[in-house]
């Protein structure tokens, strides 16, 4: 027989009150940890560095579809990545025909005039064969999707570029300090 | 076919390739009502799989059955919130 659960008159044992109110105070300390870090909602920031009709593709498929599952998603287009953003120039995105391997012609022939516009002329074709759907659409998709396609401002600058120059609902006026806040707190991040 | 769930709403993406099919049926569902099915009709291969993966990974969805019949797939999905 034991007197263990008898209270022993020791003055460091919790009194049951005590004990309760601890839980309840951790229980409470729990639920605000949970709400903080176990939000589902995830994070996706892709910086977009090229111009090309090749690589204009990946950072927008992925965005559109990022905000399809319902996460939060930057893309940060900087250098020749700005002209995915750009009204006029996102319609005349180019295919280089030098320096793809893949491409069915060696790069001394590639290099010769019109090539890179053949390669382009042969790309679209493919594109409009497959329905696969083009810049501009990805592009109103992922804005319409709530995705944020930011313009860097000094590249903005250095290109020559108007802001007026880009599509409605593009965000201009930030750099790199804006994107490394979100891609921080990102799940995913990308750079294209 | 004529399928075993009530549908509420088909959505026909047929010819439309990889994201359309996924971010469609993204829009689609938001438009429905807990309880209510869409149906997606796609000749996009990938949709398969890109589906499946997007109901797994999205919350308030229901993915109850995809149907390879050759040439075109369907999938059921349900709004669960």
């Amino acid at each position: 027989m034991s007197s263990d659960t008898q209270p022993s008159g020791d003055a460091a044992a919790p009194t049951e009150a005590e004990l309760r109110q601890r839980l309840e105070d951790l229980e409470a300390q729990l639920a605000d940890l949970e709400a903080a870090v176990g939000d589902d909602q995830k994070q996706m920031t892709i910086v977009a560095t090229k111009g090309t009709l090749d690589m204009a593709y990946p950072p927008l498929i992925l965005a559109s579809t990022a905000a399809a599952f319902g996460w939060d998603v930057v893309v940060f287009h900087t250098f020749w990545g700005l002209d995915i953003l750009h009204e006029e120039k996102s319609k005349n995105l180019k295919l280089s025909a030098v320096g793809n391997p893949s491409m069915p012609m060696p790069n001394a022939l590639a290099a010769l005039p019109g090539m890179d516009a053949m390669a382009t002329r042969m790309m679209e074709k493919k594109i409009d064969e497959n329905n696969t759907a083009t810049i501009e659409e990805l592009i109103e998709l992922s804005l319409d999707s709530g995705v944020d396609l930011q313009a860097c401002q000094m590249t903005i600058e250095l290109m020559d570029y108007d802001e007026d120059d880009f599509y409605d609902g593009v965000t201009t006026g930030v750099g790199a300090a804006t994107a490394l806040q979100h891609m921080a707190d990102s799940d995913v991040q990308l750079l294209v | 076919m004529s399928t075993k769930f009530d549908v509420t709403e088909t959505l026909d993406v047929q010819g439309a390739s990889c994201p359309m099919p996924v971010v469609k049926t993204k829009q689609a569902i938001d438009d429905l009502e807990e309880g209510e099915v869409l149906e997606v009709v796609a000749t996009d291969s990938g949709s398969m799989s890109d589906i499946e993966g997007w109901a797994a990974g999205t919350d308030g969805v229901e993915l109850l059955e995809q149907v390879d019949e050759g040439d075109v797939y369907k999938h059921y999905v349900e709004k669960t919130a």
